[in-house]
């Protein structure tokens, strides 16, 4: 039976998903068979219990807020690559954005997922680069003058993202952003789970979004 | 037992070869969505900005993200940073990850791990700790497409809205998250000032492409904002910081 693009893009997905996680694993195996250093299951246990708890809650959340603006292709390629709030996810809804399609339709996948395999490749290339010319590169990118440029990425990444955004929807943007400022604001040691804090964010908008749907507001 | 070393050749070749699969994976479903463009008529000359505009728009964060290996590197070499910050992980989550599992043998993380055992431990603690969405996405991706296209088909105008809400849902976190400082005194200010200046700059963008009708500037706005924004945290932090 022939596969539909979606059908394909899902058993394709699952193939590569599985092949990613055996490759990931090979590297902590090949560790300790190599040096002949397997972890001792208890301490193993101790440093997974300080990690799961958090990592995993967040990677549920991940998987359910992003995967309807990532689309099933952007989906299987975003979370084996990674870093996808602060890189793939603004890549794929700028691309979007630019090519006047909206998520959840087949086109606006196509677009997704061009736009981070493209992104994904151009990041493995950089810190590859980077990597390699380590010695050349290292003095530059760490000096004291570029630091404050760094330290500010996500700022400067949303402040641009949120203006395209904001001005097309500054109904349903208006509450989740007040009440983010201001929880912020008043709880800054929250800024260590922001993760934890984005479908907090999402539910708020999207109560408040149905509240002026059905006020025929929207 | 063999003598270890957190830079070893063998460590880079196990990276060299899992970057393989990531990049062959990309490569896969760039050449897969591509051909369905191609079938469905959709206008090539939209997904060539896409690649432009993508590769464009990823420089910055990508180097960003080396930032992130090169800190990492100090304690536990090159070769697993560059594997976990290439491959699923963000630097938030592995630093905590990598200080985590050293934090359960008393391992310093300001100096390079010299033992097979504390370094095979992190390994594994990092690799377990971000291997999760690996098995969700596979199990729940299908079933939430589903349920974004019923919400779509039964009331096309709330999906959208759905949708626009789930974003910008995320995007209040992230903008919130900028005023976490701001109780430090005046350089805590400085993200906010970015942000700011970041949207300023796309607002402009905004403008010059409604009055020169400048379409191949859209392509480029949000690049644009974002050196525009880096370039201006660099002058602020020189100035208040």
């Amino acid at each position: 039976m022939k596969r539909d693009y979606n059908q394909s893009t899902h058993f394709w997905g699952r193939i590569w998903i599985l092949g990613a996680m055996a490759a990931m694993l090979a590297f902590p195996l090949v560790v300790s068979l190599h040096y002949g250093a397997w972890p001792q299951i208890p301490s193993l246990m101790k440093a997974l219990l300080g990690i799961i708890p958090i990592f995993w809650t967040v990677a549920v959340i991940e998987v359910f807020t992003y995967s309807p603006m990532l689309g099933p292709g952007g989906t299987y390629l975003a979370f084996v690559t990674g870093n996808i709030s602060n890189l793939k996810l603004p890549c794929a809804l700028n691309a979007m954005e630019n090519a006047k399609v909206k998520p959840g339709c087949e086109e606006a996948d196509i677009i997704s997922t061009i736009s981070i395999a493209t992104s994904s490749i151009v990041t493995t290339v950089i810190i590859s680069v980077g990597v390699l010319m380590l010695v050349q590169i290292a003095p530059i990118i760490n000096s004291p003058t570029l630091k404050p440029a760094f330290d500010n990425i996500l700022p400067a990444l949303f402040g641009g993202l949120a203006i395209a955004y904001i001005k097309s929807n500054w109904k349903i943007a208006a509450a989740p952003i007040i009440f983010m400022v201001v929880l912020f604001i008043l709880i800054p040691s929250l800024a260590r789970s922001v993760g934890i804090l984005v479908p907090v964010g999402s539910l708020i908008s999207i109560l408040f979004a149905r509240l002026l749907y059905k006020k025929g507001l929207l | 037992m063999i003598k270890f070393n957190a830079n070893d050749g063998i460590l880079y070749a196990l990276v060299a070869m899992v970057l393989v699969v990531v990049v062959a994976q990309s490569l896969f479903f760039f050449i897969n969505a591509w051909k369905r463009a191609k079938e469905t008529n959709m206008d090539m000359d939209i997904l060539k900005k896409v690649v432009i505009t993508s590769t464009v728009f990823t420089i910055l964060p990508a180097i960003s993200i080396l930032l992130g290996v090169i800190s990492l590197s100090k304690f536990l070499g090159l070769p697993l940073p560059w594997l976990r910050l290439s491959v699923i992980g963000s630097l938030t989550y592995e630093l905590t990850a990598a200080t985590t599992a050293a934090a359960t043998v008393a391992a310093s993380v300001s100096k390079t791990v010299t033992d097979p055992s504390v370094y095979s431990r992190i390994a594994w603690a990092m690799t377990i700790g971000s291997i999760f969405p690996l098995i969700l996405v596979p199990l729940f991706s299908e079933k939430i497409q589903k349920g974004v296209s019923k919400i779509k088909t039964k009331d096309s105008k709330w999906g959208e809205a759905f949708i626009a809400a789930l974003f910008l849902g995320m995007i209040s976190a992230f903008l919130g998250v900028v005023f976490a400082t701001v109780s430090t005194g005046l350089s805590g200010w400085i993200p906010v000032f970015v942000l700011l200046a970041s949207a300023a700059v796309m607002a402009c963008c905004g403008l010059i492409i409604k009055a020169t009708k400048a379409k191949w500037l859209e392509n480029f706005a949000l690049p644009l904002s974002m050196i525009g924004a880096m370039a201006f945290s660099i002058f602020i932090t020189n100035l208040i910081g």
